[in-house]
C-alpha cells in the first residue's frame, strides 16, 4: 500500500510539477499550467453539437459555418486562458507575524514580463477562498493569501493555486506554486491570564543597574532592544556606533518573566500562552523586562523590538528552527 | 482586502452586464421579433425593457412563481395562436419568449453565460428563414456581441472599460477563422434532414406551379427573386433560344389548365446527334419537383427522371438549392411516336366552353387540310390584328377563349398560350401548354444567365404527324421583342413590374447585377457546400474514393494546422520582453559562474557580485565587468534595443 501511494504522490508530483518550496521568482513556465474546460464550456460544446445537428436537418449552411465558428473560437479560447496565466512570476513578500488563533497574511507579488495583459487571476490556498486580481502586461500585482495561523511556531503557506477563466470562461487553467516563505506564529495570549509577577530591582544578571529612565547619567554601547529614543543620535554621528543613553533615577523596577513562576501542573503550550500575554502586558508598562525560560534567556529591555524578541523566543521555544 | 469565493459564478449579475446580454438577445431575435404577433413580440420586448429598468435602478427581480406563471402563460397563448408549439414559427417564438424570461430571472453570472451560450442557439434559428450575405455578417455581429458578453462576464477585479472586452471578442472571433474554415471544408457531412421538418417550413417559397389559372402568372412576374440561374460552358445561346422548359398541362377546364397527376416517364435519353449545350443549373429552392432545363434536355441530373413530355423531375421536391450540370439541344421537334392515349388527351376539350372559338376552328380546319399551313394561319392572325401584349388585360368571363379571342384581345402568354392550345384542339390538331422561364438577364460579372420570376412565360406545343411535338409561342407572335429582348421591352412602361427587371437606372442595374454576382458564388460556395459538393472537392484534392478514415486523417491534420496557426497568434505575446531577455541572459551567465564556484549573495547586486568575483579571480575580471556592466546598462538604463541585447550575448560568449 505504502509504496502504491508513494507512486501516486511522484506521479501527482511529476504531472503537476509539484516540488516543494521554492525560493525566488516562480515562473509559471508552460509545463506548469494545466487547462481542462469548465462547466460553461461544456455547455457550449453541446451547443455546438446541436447546432451541427440541426443543421444538418435544416441543410441550413449557415449554421454549419456558426457552429465551426463557434468550436474554432473555443479552442481559441483556450489558448487565451493558458495565456492569461502562463510565464508570470511570483515572489512572496514579507510577512508579519501574528498570533496564533490570527489569521497570517502572506503578500504575493505577481509580475508579468510580457505583453499580454493579465485579468482576473485567483489566488488561493485553500480553494475556496481566493483573492482575485489584474495583472498589466510589463508590470505587476500583489494577491493576498490568508491562512488561519493555528499554532505556533513557523506557519507556511503551502501549496498555492493559482486560477484563471479569463477570458470566455470556457476554460479554467491553472498553476502551482510553493513559494519558500514563511510567517512566525507567537503562541495565543492566554485569556484571562495570571496577574503579573511583581517587579523587583536588578538582580544584577543584566548588569543593568541605574537604568531607569529619569534622569541621564551616562552612554553604553546600544544592545538590541533598546528604545529608538534613547539612542543618543550626536554621539553615533561623531563616532559611528550606535550607544544608549542611560538613565539614573531611582532604584529602577525589573520585570523577570520566569518560566518557573507559573504553576508546575501547567503544560508547555499554557505557559506559553501566560508568558505571551505577560510580554504583552509587561510591554503596555514602562519597566524593563525580562524572560527566562529553560534554556533560553532575553535580558531585560524594552519597546517594539524587545517585545519581538521574546514572542519570538516563545513561538519557536522547543521546536527546531529554536536552534537555528 | 477581503477575498472572495474562488468559483465566482454564484455573484449576481451587475447592471453593464444585464445591459450586454440584452443587447445581444434583442439584436439576435430582432427578425423574429417582428414575424411573431404583436402580443408576443410586445410581451418579449417589455420582458427586456423591465430587466433593463430593474438593473438600472438595482430593484430586486421578480419572484420565480410569477415568472413561472407568465411562462405557462405564454406558453398557452402560443399554442393557441399557431395551434402547435412543434412547428417552426411556433417553435422560434416559444425559443424567443424562453430567453427573455430567462433573462428577466437571470441573477447571477452563471446565469449571464447560460444565457450567453442560448443566444448562439437563438443565432441559428434566423438561418432558417434567410441566409444571404446581409443576414450571415448581421448574426456575425450578433455572435460577436454575445461574446463579448462573455467576456464581460469574466472581469471579476476591475472593469477596464468596453474596449478590451469588444477587441478581446473580435480577436477571438478573426483567430477563430482558420480553424473555422477547415471545419467547413472538412467536418463530415451527413444529407439531411434527419428528422421530419415542421409543416410549415417552406412556406413562402415561390415558383411555378402544376397549374395555370387566370392571374397566377401574372402575380409570378411582379416578383424580381430569383428562379435559378444558369453558367454555360461556351457561349451564351441567343435570347429567343432560351426556352427553360417547366411544368407542361394537358388538362383543360374551362378555366384552369393543370398537368397529369402521374407522368409519363421515360428510361432512355432520346437518341439525338449534333453538338450540345453545356451549362450548369443552380436552382433556388421552390418545394416543387421540377427541375429547369434549355428545349431540350439530353441528359438527366442524379435523382431526376426526365418525363416522355420532356419534363424534368427531381424525385423529392426541391427544399434547399440545388446544382445540376445540364446538356441541351435545340431541337425542331420530338416525339413523332407518341401514342394515340396520349394524343387523345392532347385534344380533350371541355363541353360547353367557348362556342366561338369551336366556330373558328370549324371554318380553320375546311380552309386548311394542312396542318402546319392551319397553325400558320392563326399566328398570322394574332400578328396583323390588333392583339395588345398587356400585364393588365381585362377581367374575363365564363368563355374566357372567346372573350379573349373575339373581344377584349389584350393580355399576355397566359391567354395567348391558352387560347392557341385551345383553338388547336378544336381544330383537331394534339396540343399542349408548356409553362417555364423564357430569356433571362445575362449577368456580365459574374458571366452567367440570372433567371427571375419575372422571367415566368407559358407557350404552346402542337404535334404534326410527321415530326412530333414542335413548339409554337403565340406570344412571340403578338410581341417579338417580349423573347427578343425580355418582358420589360415588351411591356408599356405604365405596366406594374418589379424595377430591377426594367432597368431604366443603368448605375442600380450594374450594381445590382454585381451584387447578384457575389450572392452567386455565396451561393455556390458557402450555402451551396452540400455533401456532394464536398465530396468533388476532396477528389479535386486527390481524394477520390475518401474513405471516413483518410477523411479523418485530413480533417486532423488540416485542423492541426490551423490551431497551430492559431496558438502563434496568441502565444506569440508570451515571447519576453527585451528586458527579461537580457535577464535569462544574465542568468545563463550567472549558472556559468556558479559551475566555476563564484555564486552571487542572497541581497547582491550584479555590480556587487562582479566585484567580489573579479577579486576571487583576478583573470577573469574584464570579462565579468564587460557582461555586467552591458545587463545593467539593459536593464537597468533601459536601453532595451536589439543592439544592446546582442552585444551581451557576444560579450558573455567572449569567455
Amino acid at each position: 500500500m505504502d509504496t502504491l501511494r508513494t507512486l501516486r504522490q511522484n506521479v501527482l508530483n511529476w504531472m503537476f510539477q509539484w516540488r516543494g518550496p521554492e525560493s525566488g521568482a516562480i515562473v509559471l513556465s508552460q509545463r506548469r499550467v494545466f487547462i481542462l474546460p469548465s462547466k460553461h464550456g461544456l455547455l457550449l460544446a453541446l451547443v455546438v453539437v446541436l447546432i451541427l445537428i440541426g443543421s444538418t436537418n435544416y441543410d441550413l449552411s449557415l449554421g454549419f459555418v456558426l457552429a465551426f465558428l463557434l468550436a474554432a473560437a473555443g479552442c481559441q479560447a483556450m489558448l487565451h486562458t493558458f495565456r492569461n496565466l502562463a510565464k508570470l512570476h511570483i515572489t512572496a513578500g514579507r510577512s508579519e507575524a501574528v498570533f496564533a488563533g490570527d489569521t497570517a497574511l502572506f503578500t504575493m507579488h505577481l509580475a508579468n514580463p510580457t505583453r499580454a495583459a493579465r485579468y482576473a487571476v485567483a489566488v488561493t490556498a485553500d480553494r475556496n477562498l481566493a483573492d482575485h486580481v489584474d495583472v498589466p502586461a510589463e508590470g505587476s500585482a500583489s494577491a493576498v493569501v490568508e491562512i488561519p495561523a493555528l499554532r505556533r511556531g513557523w506557519l507556511r503557506p503551502g501549496r498555492l493555486m493559482l486560477v484563471t477563466r479569463f477570458p470566455a470562461g470556457l476554460f479554467r487553467a491553472w498553476s502551482y506554486a510553493e513559494p519558500d516563505v514563511r510567517c512566525l506564529v507567537y503562541p495565543a495570549p492566554a485569556t484571562p491570564g495570571l496577574p503579573l509577577p511583581p517587579s523587583a530591582a536588578g538582580d544584577g544578571e543584566g548588569g543593568e543597574q541605574g537604568q531607569g529612565q529619569e534622569e541621564f547619567s551616562g552612554l553604553r554601547p546600544y544592545r538590541p532592544g533598546d528604545a529608538p529614543r534613547h539612542i543618543a543620535w550626536k554621539a553615533v554621528a561623531r563616532d559611528d556606533t550606535l550607544v544608549t543613553k542611560q538613565f539614573a533615577g531611582r532604584a529602577p523596577l525589573e520585570l523577570w518573566l520566569r518560566w518557573d513562576a507559573l504553576p508546575q501542573t501547567m503544560d508547555v503550550e499554557s505557559r506559553l500562552s501566560h508568558l505571551t500575554r505577560w510580554v504583552i502586558e509587561a510591554e503596555r508598562g514602562q519597566s524593563a523586562y525580562g524572560l527566562r525560560l529553560p534554556g533560553e534567556t532575553v535580558a531585560p529591555g524594552n519597546g517594539p523590538a524587545h517585545r519581538n524578541n521574546c514572542l519570538r523566543a516563545l513561538a519557536l521555544h522547543g521546536t527546531e528552527t529554536a536552534q537555528t | 482586502m477581503a477575498l472572495k469565493p474562488l468559483k465566482l459564478d454564484v455573484r449576481p449579475l451587475i447592471a453593464r452586464e444585464v445591459y450586454v446580454l440584452a443587447a445581444g438577445f434583442v439584436l439576435a431575435s430582432a427578425a423574429h421579433l417582428l414575424r411573431m404577433p404583436n402580443w408576443l413580440g410586445g410581451l418579449v420586448v417589455a420582458t427586456v425593457l423591465l430587466r433593463i429598468y430593474l438593473a438600472a435602478r438595482d430593484q430586486p427581480l421578480p419572484g420565480k412563481w410569477l415568472l413561472a406563471l407568465v411562462a405557462f402563460g405564454t406558453a398557452a397563448g402560443i399554442l393557441l395562436e399557431y395551434r402547435t408549439l412543434l412547428g417552426r414559427e411556433a417553435g422560434v417564438s416559444l425559443l424567443v419568449v424562453m430567453l427573455s424570461l430567462k433573462l428577466l430571472e437571470g441573477r447571477s453570472q452563471r446565469d449571464g453565460i447560460l444565457l450567453a451560450t442560448l443566444g448562439f442557439f437563438l443565432l441559428v434559428t434566423n438561418f432558417l428563414y434567410s441566409q444571404t450575405i446581409l443576414t450571415g455578417l448581421y448574426m456575425l455581429g450578433c455572435a460577436w456581441l454575445l461574446i463579448v458578453a462573455l467576456v464581460t462576464l469574466q472581469f471579476t477585479v476591475r472593469w477596464p472599460g468596453w474596449k478590451i472586452p469588444a477587441l478581446r471578442a473580435g480577436a477571438l472571433l478573426v483567430q477563430a477563422l482558420p480553424l473555422m474554415l477547415v471545419l467547413f471544408l472538412l467536418f463530415p457531412r451527413i444529407q439531411g434532414p434527419l428528422w421530419g421538418l415542421p409543416h410549415d417550413a417552406y412556406a413562402g417559397l415561390t415558383g411555378l406551379s402544376d397549374n395555370m389559372s387566370p392571374g397566377s402568372l401574372n402575380s409570378l412576374i411582379q416578383s424580381d427573386a430569383v428562379a435559378f440561374r444558369a453558367e454555360f460552358r461556351g457561349r451564351i445561346p441567343e435570347a429567343p433560344a432560351l426556352y427553360w422548359r417547366g411544368p407542361v398541362l394537358w388538362d383543360y377546364d374551362g378555366q384552369t389548365w393543370t398537368a397529369p397527376r402521374f407522368v409519363f416517364n421515360v428510361n432512355e435519353m432520346p437518341e439525338t446527334a449534333g453538338p450540345t449545350i453545356e451549362y450548369t443549373v443552380t436552382v433556388e429552392p421552390h418545394n416543387k419537383r421540377w427541375l429547369f432545363a434549355l428545349e431540350m434536355p439530353v441528359m438527366r441530373p442524379p435523382s431526376s427522371f426526365l418525363t416522355r413530355d420532356m419534363q424534368l423531375l427531381s424525385t423529392t421536391p426541391v427544399r434547399s438549392r440545388m446544382r445540376y450540370d445540364m446538356s441541351s439541344r435545340l431541337l425542331p421537334a420530338y416525339g413523332a411516336d407518341d401514342t394515340e392515349v396520349m394524343l387523345q388527351r392532347a385534344l380533350q376539350l371541355p363541353k360547353g366552353y367557348n362556342p366561338r372559338t369551336l366556330q373558328l376552328a370549324a371554318e380553320l380546319r375546311r380552309r386548311h387540310s394542312d396542318d402546319r399551313r392551319l397553325v400558320d394561319e392563326v399566328l398570322q392572325t394574332f400578328r396583323n390584328e390588333n392583339y395588345v401584349y398587356t400585364l393588365s388585360p381585362p377581367l374575363l368571363g365564363q368563355h374566357a377563349v372567346d372573350e379573349f379571342l373575339f373581344d377584349t384581345r389584350r393580355g399576355f402568354c397566359e391567354h395567348y398560350s391558352s387560347a392557341f392550345t385551345f383553338l388547336m384542339r378544336a381544330a383537331g390538331i394534339p396540343a399542349r401548354v408548356v409553362t417555364g422561364y423564357q430569356g433571362g438577364q445575362i449577368n456580365p460579372v459574374g458571366e452567367y444567365v440570372l433567371i427571375r420570376q419575372a422571367d415566368a412565360h407559358a407557350w404552346a406545343e402542337v404535334w404534326f404527324q410527321d415530326s412530333g411535338w414542335v413548339r409554337v409561342d403565340p406570344t412571340a407572335a403578338v410581341s417579338p421583342a417580349r423573347v427578343e429582348r425580355g418582358i420589360a421591352s415588351a411591356l408599356p412602361s405604365t405596366d406594374p413590374l418589379p424595377i430591377f427587371v426594367r432597368g431604366n437606372f443603368a448605375a442600380l442595374q450594374s450594381l445590382r447585377l454585381t451584387w447578384d454576382s457575389i450572392t452567386y458564388s455565396w451561393n455556390q460556395w458557402v450555402l451551396g457546400y452540400s455533401p456532394e459538393r464536398q465530396r468533388r472537392f476532396l477528389s479535386s484534392l486527390g481524394f477520390d474514393d475518401a474513405t471516413w478514415q483518410k477523411l479523418a486523417v485530413l480533417l486532423v491534420v488540416g485542423a492541426g494546422l490551423a490551431l497551430l496557426i492559431g496558438a502563434t497568434l496568441v502565444l506569440r505575446d508570451l515571447r519576453a520582453v527585451r528586458g527579461d531577455a537580457a535577464r535569462a541572459l544574465y542568468d545563463r551567465f550567472c549558472r556559468r559562474l556558479a559551475r566555476l564556484g563564484l555564486r552571487a549573495g542572497a541581497a547582491e547586486g550584479p555590480l556587487a557580485f562582479a566585484e567580489r568575483a573579479a577579486g576571487l579571480r583576478p583573470e577573469l575580471a574584464a570579462w565579468l565587468r564587460a557582461v555586467t556592466g552591458q545587463y545593467v546598462a539593459i536593464r537597468y538604463g533601459g536601453d532595451r534595443s536589439v543592439l544592446a541585447l546582442r552585444e551581451l550575448k557576444r560579450r558573455i560568449k567572449e569567455k
